[in-house]
């Protein structure tokens, strides 16, 4: 649409640029909104309506969102766990508090690292292979060919990409705590002469059930962000190949972005 | 050329009436209206830009009309409930253009896909019939190989494949012949007349192949820049009077009269930011 503003104008020019930004992030937000509401609907009532969501596509899913990251998970918490360690040690040597390392290892692991390594890490794997995929479907009419075929693509395609990500996300966290925790015993125990047993019975004393749940909630809201962002993406592509690897990037910007601001946000809602 | 079969017995397969539509703010089709009768098959020919792919994407209810209204097998697209319009889509088969064939899976799958989500037939007999529409499609022992393992050709006959699966009773192809060489373009056209005849079903083309057109069609619409320039037969078409007729059926394009000012205007005018 035309703007109305003088286009010599630089400074009304700004102000339109900002304008028309924020309708278009007010709009990508509805309908992210409109597409998770959606998929709710066809998990819960897709079988009244003859559309059930399907069993196989959701683990294939699974298979591919979280067992295929698990090699890269694992080497990237394990090496993590160690970096902490290494770090602790050595800030609190000064004060003779070397040992006061696993609490602080073992809090920001659990509630920080590992949700958020994971959760960028699968938006680089799997959200942008969500934004390719459905861009490349978009281009090539296949989202059209789904609906002429009377098969709802909301509930083919994206409702088994939202559950493998909202059960694997979590679930490769929890992976994630175990091995950097596992990182950085290997560290301390050599490092400081503790013993492995001495560890991990100082790390259960001191971390909570509630410090886990926290970092694996957090990890839930970052799977539907990685599939919302994916998923909203994918289908708004334009512009032939060019436009899938644009809006593959874009979909890995976005939700990094995402997930780390509403860390965040959750964090300044449910710790202070 | 086809022998015309019995149309106008019944009520019309598709009818649209005074169809405006809007690509943003530009109008692309300008009150268009069609019948289609059970049992023939319908090309729709155009140059590019003449709004044809428009038009079928709206007869499949793939975008939202302006104004007018489409009526597919009875029902009117515009007030079906989204509900209906995934009923009404069982009915029908699509050929798309480039095939649309799902990449991730093999020939077969793609072409078993409405079987397996709208029946509860057992494996064998979703094979069986599979292979039965391969036979048909020439594509037999082709089942287990991906989409980019066949050629533009195979592609066009496995997305045909996959359109008649269910059996529809309206079939919609988007350009069947471009990008094909002449010699396979033949064989689609045939394979069209031979699905229409074994399967008695409706057929609507849209191509800007002159040739095939005038194979394949019973009836041919000629759309020109959004409107409707006639609906007739074969040689109602090769026989039209009409200038634009003509010019479409002689590929003579139309030189516009060109006014210096407006020229001027295109040249200099600033883009609106969308």
């Amino acid at each position: 649409m035309p703007g109305p503003s003088d286009p010599g104008n630089p400074f009304l020019r700004v102000v339109e640029g900002v304008g028309r930004g924020t309708v278009r992030g007010v709009e990508s937000v509805g309908f992210g909104a409109n597409l998770l509401s959606q998929s709710v609907y066809w998990l819960f009532l897709g079988r009244r309506r003859h559309q059930p969501v399907r069993a196989a596509p959701v683990f294939a899913e699974m298979m591919q969102v979280g067992i295929g990251a698990v090699p890269i998970v694992s080497m990237l918490s394990l090496t993590i766990g160690v970096m902490l360690a290494i770090q602790g040690i050595d800030a609190l040597e000064p004060f003779g508090a070397e040992h006061q390392v696993v609490i602080g290892v073992a809090l920001s692991v659990t509630r920080e690292f590992a949700p958020l390594i994971t959760g960028i890490l699968v938006a680089g794997r799997s959200g942008s292979a969500l934004a390719a995929r459905l861009g490349t479907m978009t281009i090539s009419s296949e989202i059209d060919a789904l609906k002429v075929m009377g098969v709802n693509p909301v509930r083919f395609l994206v409702v088994p990409s939202l559950i493998a990500m909202i059960v694997m996300l979590p679930a490769l966290t929890l992976w994630s705590d175990l091995l950097a925790l596992l990182g950085a015993g290997l560290f301390v125990s050599a490092e400081l002469g503790m013993t492995m047993a001495a560890y991990v019975d100082q790390t259960l004393r001191y971390l909570d059930a509630e410090d886990v749940m926290h970092g694996l909630t957090k990890s839930a809201i970052f799977a539907v962000l990685i599939t919302l962002i994916g998923v909203a993406n994918g289908s708004a592509v334009s512009g032939g190949a060019e436009g899938v690897g644009r809006v593959t990037t874009r979909s890995v910007v976005q939700a990094i972005t995402a997930i780390v601001l509403t860390d965040m946000l959750f964090v300044f809602a449910t710790t202070r | 050329m086809a022998t015309p079969t019995t149309a106008a017995s019944g009520a019309p397969v598709i009818e649209v009436r005074d169809l405006v539509t809007h690509y943003g703010t530009r109008r692309i089709l300008h009150g268009v209206s069609l019948r289609v009768e059970p049992g023939e098959i319908m090309v729709i020919m155009g140059g590019s830009g003449s709004g044809k792919s428009t038009l079928l994407r709206h007869l499949l209810a793939l975008e939202h009309a302006t104004s007018g209204t489409i009526e597919l097998l009875g029902e009117d697209l515009g007030t079906l409930s989204e509900a209906g319009l995934y009923e009404l889509y069982k009915k029908i088969g699509v050929a798309f253009q480039g095939g649309a064939l799902f990449s991730s899976m093999t020939v077969g799958e793609n072409i078993q896909l409405p079987l397996r989500e709208h029946t509860k037939l057992d494996a064998e007999t979703m094979r069986i019939m599979l292979r039965l529409k391969l036979e048909i499609v020439n594509l037999a022992g082709f089942e287990s190989l991906m989409p980019s393992e066949l050629s533009g050709g195979m592609i066009k006959r496995a997305a045909f494949a996959r359109a008649i699966i269910m059996d529809p009773g309206v079939l919609f192809c988007d350009e069947p012949s471009a990008g094909l060489d002449p010699v396979v373009s033949a064989a689609l056209d045939e394979l069209i007349l031979r699905l229409r005849d074994a399967l008695d079903m409706t057929i609507v083309v849209v191509t800007h192949e002159l040739d095939s057109a005038f194979r394949i069609a019973d009836r041919i619409t000629v759309l020109d820049r959004g409107e409707i320039l006639m609906t007739g037969t074969v040689d109602e078409v090769r026989h039209c009077d009409d200038a634009r007729v003509q010019n479409l059926l002689n590929r003579r394009f139309e030189v516009e009269e060109l006014d210096p000012d407006a020229y001027l205007t295109r040249l200099t005018e600033e883009v609106p930011e969308q």
